[in-house]
């Protein structure tokens, strides 16, 4: 036998086929982080195809939206983007005080951004979670699921929920912080910069980290623009724009954080955004702890919520994730005659083909990891 | 909510619960107090009618009277709002953003002097610009927009359905924004089932799934567009769910999946209101269809478990 196994028979066909070959990867697959399929076109390792398919988790949202009043429809948002439940409270409840006209006390402000940012954190973490697990690294996982508990704890302990929280009413908060919780907070705060710099030390340095990352799933910042990538993957493409500063909520006009911005465009950078992120969070946890103001944690609102006739708002505000928004339509009733999401990971997700073109298989998953998708989102 | 003043009250702001009652039940007397006068008014008005040569003091009297109460309503209307201006913002009352003219904004002047009829209103509503197009002028403006007044930034397109309008009953919402100026634009587009609104996928690469979204979702056609399919509900759905006549229950999910039992293009369609019941699939020998079986029939034969 000295013919290859490439050497094309008298047929015309070869032992092992050397044409383009399709792949499903998911819906059912661990590293999809949830219910997405991929149709994959691969050459030998080698992806040369991607037709990213979602849908498999639509619940039809926008349409429940429409159902209820303004009030019921909060628990819906915490189910769309499940781990950073606090951040789409907050972007609902800020556009129908932006359709209604109603002002949020300062406490309630500061509370709220108390809220985001812890939720933020544990966004971050989950997804700094399983993006290592992904690429291969068990341990972080341990060490960020560690601090996430203490946050679900916080957030428990505010509201009873861990996940879907429902923590925020348009015109304020529904509850007061309990007793004793800012000090668990503060401490909480005291011990993460330690904690970030420990999973730092287990992968910022790390050389079969770095040789995953480095250079893989490369966004550049016009590809990025043009696709309407927000959030940490646009400051991971050199853009720094943040909508807590550009276009400042809450409390976000009074503390001090900076915006963390890298060039390099791949993923390890973008790793290297969300790790400052969780830096800067502490810091804006530290500061709103010292700032919080007494007083009503509630403002003066009707009793019946009636969205104004023929009135429409977009309202936006910087999730986990990237932009989350909310345009809501009223017709004079209390339900929202239109509630449209406007989804971070969505918008994410849809530059995944571009970045993965190219790549070897194994890097799909880095990849994957790295645009921090959530399928409740996207599919809402 | 960003102006910095408004924080400042935070440490005053305990005392203020004590204090906001009182303007409140001022107010209340004041509005009890003047009907009260004026039917006093009245009243003193009605004894003296035996003398007709009074009727016109009494018309004096009644006339002061309603002076004197209409001022006093003005003064209560003035310590309302004085009293309201000198509470912290978010104890007045909400005030509701109206719809404005902004014919003179300097975006939607550029619009209007570049693409003349396709810009059909400019309005800001909460501070939000929004330009209502023709939806031949969509994809010219939208270029405009990006390429000349810098707004790169797509983000998001979603449609919606006013089935109460007499024509254009779809719409469809493109939120841009500056990053330059820091400001947020709305482009709407009106269209109706059989037309057609022009994709803007070669102008934002980033239009091509949220356009798919609007047409699985409404039903909305955009021309030009590279792979106008579903995205969320599958291949062969039938029906568009965010209509608003579409069943919140939903429907059946059609042909696609159940070829025995329905034809191609013939299964069940959106839009038969709540309580629906499949249609029977086509019986093989339609000799005598009994119109009181139907239900039954239908029910045994839904493939659904």
């Amino acid at each position: 036998m000295t013919e290859s196994i490439e050497t094309p028979t008298p047929d015309g066909e070869t032992l092992f086929g050397l044409e383009e070959m399709e792949l499903n990867f998911g819906p059912q697959h661990p590293a999809t982080h949830g219910v997405l399929r991929l149709k994959l076109k691969v050459d030998g390792e080698r992806i040369i195809g991607c037709y990213p398919i979602i849908g498999y988790l639509h619940r039809g949202t926008e349409k429940l939206f429409e159902l209820s009043p303004f009030f019921q429809n909060i628990p819906h948002t915490d189910r769309m983007d499940y781990v950073a439940a606090a951040t789409n409270n907050l972007a609902y409840v800020g556009a129908v005080e932006k359709l209604l006209g109603l002002v949020v006390p300062p406490r309630a402000r500061y509370i709220r951004t108390i809220l985001s940012e812890l939720q933020r954190l544990s966004s971050h973490l989950l997804w700094l979670a399983t993006h290592a697990i992904d690429i291969g690294a068990m341990t972080p996982f341990f060490y960020t699921f560690r601090e996430r508990e203490l946050i679900l704890d916080l957030f428990e302990e505010y509201c009873g929920a861990r996940l879907t929280l429902n923590c925020m009413r348009p015109g304020g908060q529904p509850y007061d912080l309990p007793v004793g919780w800012t000090d668990r907070c503060r401490e909480l705060v005291d011990l993460f910069p330690a904690a970030i710099e420990e999973y730092g030390g287990l992968l910022t340095e790390n050389r079969i980290w770095k040789k995953r990352t480095i250079g893989v799933g490369v966004l550049t910042a016009e590809k990025a623009l043009a696709y309407g990538v927000t959030g940490p993957m646009l400051r991971g493409s050199g853009i720094q724009w943040d909508l807590r500063k550009a276009m400042p909520y809450e409390a976000y006009d009074e503390v001090d954080f900076d915006v963390p911005v890298f060039h390099n465009c791949d993923t390890y950078d973008r790793y290297l955004v969300r790790m400052e992120e969780m830096r800067q969070s502490t810091r804006i946890l530290d500061q709103c702890l010292k700032q919080l103001p007494e007083g009503p944690i509630m403002g003066k609102r009707p009793r019946v919520l009636k969205a104004p006739k023929d009135s429409e708002v977009y309202h936006g505000i910087e999730g986990p994730k990237g932009e989350i928004g909310f345009y809501i339509v009223g017709d004079g009733k209390q339900q929202p005659y239109r509630c449209r999401v406007r989804p971070p990971s969505f918008y994410n997700l849809q530059v995944l083909p571009d970045m993965v073109e190219g790549l070897l298989l194994a890097d799909l998953v880095a990849v994957i990891g790295t645009t921090d998708i959530v399928l409740g989102e996207i599919d809402r | 909510m960003s102006d910095p003043e408004e924080s400042k009250p935070d440490t005053t702001s305990p005392g203020e619960p004590e204090e906001s009652p009182r303007p409140a039940t001022g107010e209340g007397e004041a509005k009890a107090e003047a009907p009260i006068e004026a039917s006093a008014g009245e009243g003193a008005a009605a004894e003296p009618v035996e003398t007709p040569e009074t009727a016109e003091e009494e018309a004096a009297q009644k006339a002061a009277a309603a002076a004197a109460a209409k001022a006093k309503a003005e003064a209560a209307a003035q310590a309302k709002a004085a009293a309201e201006a000198a509470k912290p913002p978010w104890e007045r009352d909400p005030r509701v953003p109206e719809w404005q003219e902004a014919g003179d904004d300097p975006l939607a002047a550029a619009v209007a002097a570049q693409h003349g009829d396709g810009l059909l209103a400019a309005r800001t509503f909460a501070g939000d610009l929004a330009l209502d197009l023709a939806p031949g002028a969509l994809r010219e403006v939208a270029a405009d927009l990006k390429h000349s007044h810098g707004y790169t930034l797509l983000v998001d397109i979603c449609g919606a359905h006013y089935p109460d309008r007499e024509e254009g009953d779809f719409e469809v919402v493109y939120h841009l924004y500056c990053f330059e100026q820091n400001r947020r634009v709305r482009l709407r587009v009106r269209t109706d089932e059989h037309g057609e609104v022009p994709s803007v996928v070669s102008v934002w690469e980033g239009a091509n799934w949220p356009e798919r979204e609007a047409w699985d979702m409404f039903g909305i056609r955009f021309a030009d567009h590279p792979d106008l399919t579903r995205i969320l509900m599958w291949e062969g759905f039938n029906g568009h769910p965010l209509r608003k006549e579409f069943p919140v229950e939903g429907v059946d999910t059609g042909a696609a999946i159940y070829p025995e039992y329905y034809e191609e293009e013939a299964g069940p369609v959106a839009g038969t209101g709540t309580g629906w019941k499949p249609t029977p699939p086509p019986e093989p020998e339609p000799s005598e269809p009994a119109p009181a079986d139907e239900p039954q029939e239908a029910g045994s034969a839904d493939p659904a478990p």
